[in-house]
């Protein structure tokens, strides 16, 4: 078992988010979690990169058997957590190069891994940035800025690709894509698939599920999973919503 | 309104004024010079130092925080020398031309004064002395000023740079004034330079300022004729209390650029008066400062629009840690006839520290009604969702901090036209943050 999240209660701002929500995912396995505006979605992918001011007052987070509720974020990162933001933020005066180089550096460094060759780590940049039509003008670019939502989104794609997480938890990467954009996203993480990665797809909508098929569907309301299925549990949302579930859980 | 009201001297005041009766009469340069420095010293006799209740000087209190006079400084000796020799390594990556002051003393056998066609240098005293014509035609005049800094300055000024660039000289190498500390006992040090930069040459000059003298009060006067393109820079370290004055008369259809650094200096006011006096002009005026513990960095800019169709940009950052203070006042002033004035000012702070302070406050006055004038200012602490951004990555705490406030103060140090000068000042910049504890 890659990610075992045991009955979690999260507040933010003394509010509480997440409600005993328990959660496991397999070692190379693609979850869906799915579920209505204010479900706790966010709040759970924010507390498994572990963001400030989002309380656990309960539960307990295991990757690999270890807790990571005590983790900083960095440290939780060199253990192969990452988070595709629905809102990449622009970080002016840092240029994508330099950051994607000093984070994979700071990842090996912490993992007691030797540093990438300049060479070697503009090659692979290179060659993944040009899959994900990310240009090289981008890249030169400070990390975000003036790029589009689309380009955004690529940009955490390409960060995935380089970093090479064992755990990704993709929220609402299709908020915002037009259907060319979403195909290139989608090609972009199916290619990512490995039996050593697991991913958490977190989405609003099954859409984005037809492009990244997952092979276990989650749903989520009033802060716990009330129902997991095959991905054509995605399809019976689709159809009937997520009004049975809210009253279910009410 | 400045209360000019002073029944008592302070301690620094008397001090002042026995150092400056004490070396009177020999002080460098008589007749004229002598008569200017009887001049600006009593200014500073009637209205005593400067104090908060002077606008130009409410946040940084001279009168509070100069308690005591220390002695003049004396002519350096072989230690004080030696001490001095590695002064200005922070520019080692700039092949430029050293003239190196200890003490606020010119030091020939530190100093590189081959030939160059073009360019003539020399030592302020010794032009003092000798009644040089350019000295005289320019000292006190660039840009005169009442401000009481100015005056002590005038008054007790010992050596210094003179500089004057050719008509069309380009100069090959920058010209890098080093003010070192050498002295181990308390001491000041009130320099005066010069440079003055003939029509259609190119010059860059850099100053930089460190160690020894507990006292340093630095003016320099730059005169950049019509068509010429001139770049200074001014890095300042150190413990001491440093007062600095730049003051340029900029003519017509020049580019003037002026970069202030400083880092790990405990007590720094550097003001800059700036005139535009010919047409079609650039100015850019930009400063980083970098503060930790009690430290207090002032920029205070008087930039004076007193023709048309100039424009000027005004950029300065500063990072505060600890308990430390940050001062900016950016007054530009845009005179009646000085029609099609495009200037943009804009400070920023960034706060790493619930204790730190920063001031900012720009003016504007403006007496045309033709112009193109805006100011902005900010003060915040950094972005936690930024910091989250490189932290999920795998960037640890103090080196998403790191970039980002190198992201922050890179913004004004790209600015900066000559690679080795951009790289010197980006590295104080990485090494002070790699001092954070």
């Amino acid at each position: 078992m890659l990610l075992e999240v045991k009955n979690l209660h999260v507040e933010v701002e003394g509010k509480k988010i997440l409600n005993g929500l328990t959660l496991t995912v397999e070692k190379g396995q693609v979850a869906a979690i799915m579920g209505p505006n204010g479900s706790g979605k966010s709040t759970l992918a924010y507390v498994l990169a572990g963001k400030d001011n989002y309380n656990v007052t309960e539960g307990e987070i295991l990757l690999n058997g270890e807790s990571i509720l005590e983790m900083a974020p960095d440290e939780r990162a060199a253990k192969g957590v990452f988070l595709a933001f629905q809102y990449p933020v622009e970080v002016p005066g840092v240029a994508t190069m330099t950051f994607l180089r000093t984070a994979l550096n700071a990842q090996r460094k912490t993992r007691g891994e030797p540093e990438f060759s300049t060479p070697d780590f503009i090659k692979r940049v290179r060659e993944t940035s040009a899959r994900l039509g990310v240009s090289q003008e981008h890249l030169r670019r400070a990390v975000n800025v003036g790029f589009s939502g689309g380009e955004k989104k690529r940009n955490e794609i390409l960060q995935m690709a380089i970093l090479e997480p064992v755990l990704a938890v993709l929220d609402e990467t299709d908020s915002g894509l037009d259907i060319d954009a979403l195909k290139i996203v989608a090609e972009g993480v199916n290619r990512l698939r490995a039996p050593d990665r697991s991913m958490i797809v977190i989405t609003h909508y099954q859409r984005l599920l037809e492009f990244i098929v997952p092979d276990v569907v989650h749903v989520l309301a009033k802060g716990r999973v009330v129902k997991s299925g095959g991905k054509e549990l995605a399809l019976e949302l689709e159809a009937s919503g997520y009004a049975q579930f809210t009253d279910e859980a009410a | 309104m400045n209360a000019d009201v002073r029944p008592i001297k302070t301690p620094a005041e008397q001090g002042l004024a026995q150092a400056y009766a004490a070396a009177r009469d020999t002080l460098p340069g008589k007749g004229a010079v002598a008569a200017l420095r009887d001049d600006a010293f009593r200014e500073f006799d009637l209205r005593g130092l400067p104090h908060r209740r002077v606008e130009e000087w409410k946040y940084t209190d001279l009168r509070a925080l100069m308690r005591d006079a220390v002695p003049l400084a004396g002519v350096p000796d072989a230690a004080a020398i030696a001490r001095a020799r590695d002064a200005g390594a922070a520019f080692k990556g700039v092949d430029g031309r050293r003239l190196v002051f200890v003490d606020g003393t010119f030091v020939a056998e530190l100093s590189d004064l081959s030939p160059e066609a073009g360019l003539t240098i020399g030592s302020m005293a010794d032009a003092l002395a000798r009644g040089d014509a350019l000295v005289t035609a320019h000292v006190g005049k660039t840009f005169p000023t009442p401000d009481v800094a100015v005056a002590l300055n005038t008054a007790l000024m010992g050596d210094g740079a003179v500089i004057h660039v050719a008509a069309g000289t380009a100069l090959q190498r920058p010209i890098h004034l080093v003010f070192a500390g050498g002295s181990d006992k308390p001491s000041a040090a009130f320099m005066r330079s010069l440079v003055v930069v003939e029509k259609g040459a190119k010059a860059i000059i850099i100053e930089s300022h460190e160690g020894g003298v507990t006292q340093v009060n630095a003016a320099l006067e730059l005169v950049a004729g019509d068509d010429t393109a001139v770049d200074h820079f001014k890095l300042t370290q150190g413990r001491a209390l440093h007062i600095a004055s730049l003051m340029v008369s900029i003519g017509a259809r020049a580019t003037f650029n002026t970069f202030a650094c400083t880092g790990d200096a405990s007590l720094v006011r550097n003001q800059s008066f700036i005139r535009f006096a010919g047409e079609g002009s650039h100015g850019g005026i930009r400063g980083v400062s970098l503060l930790r513990g009690k430290e207090h960095v002032d920029n205070t800019l008087q930039i004076e629009h007193a023709v048309p169709h100039c424009d000027s940009r005004e950029q300065f950052k500063a990072v505060l840690d600890d308990e430390s203070r940050s001062v900016f006042q950016g007054k530009i002033v845009v005179k009646p006839h000085a029609q099609k004035t495009d200037s943009k000012m804009m400070t920023r702070a960034l706060l790493l520290s619930d204790d730190a302070e920063a001031y900012n406050k720009p003016e504007l006055e403006i007496f045309a009604d033709d112009v193109v004038c805006g100011h902005g200012a900010t003060a915040g602490a950094l972005d936690p969702g930024l910091k989250f951004y490189l932290m999920s990555r795998g960037i640890s705490d103090k080196e998403s901090e790191a970039l980002l406030i190198q992201a922050f103060i890179g913004e004004t140090v790209e600015e900066i036209a000559h690679e080795g000068i951009r790289e010197a000042v980006m590295n104080q910049a990485i090494a002070w943050l790699g001092r954070r504890a």
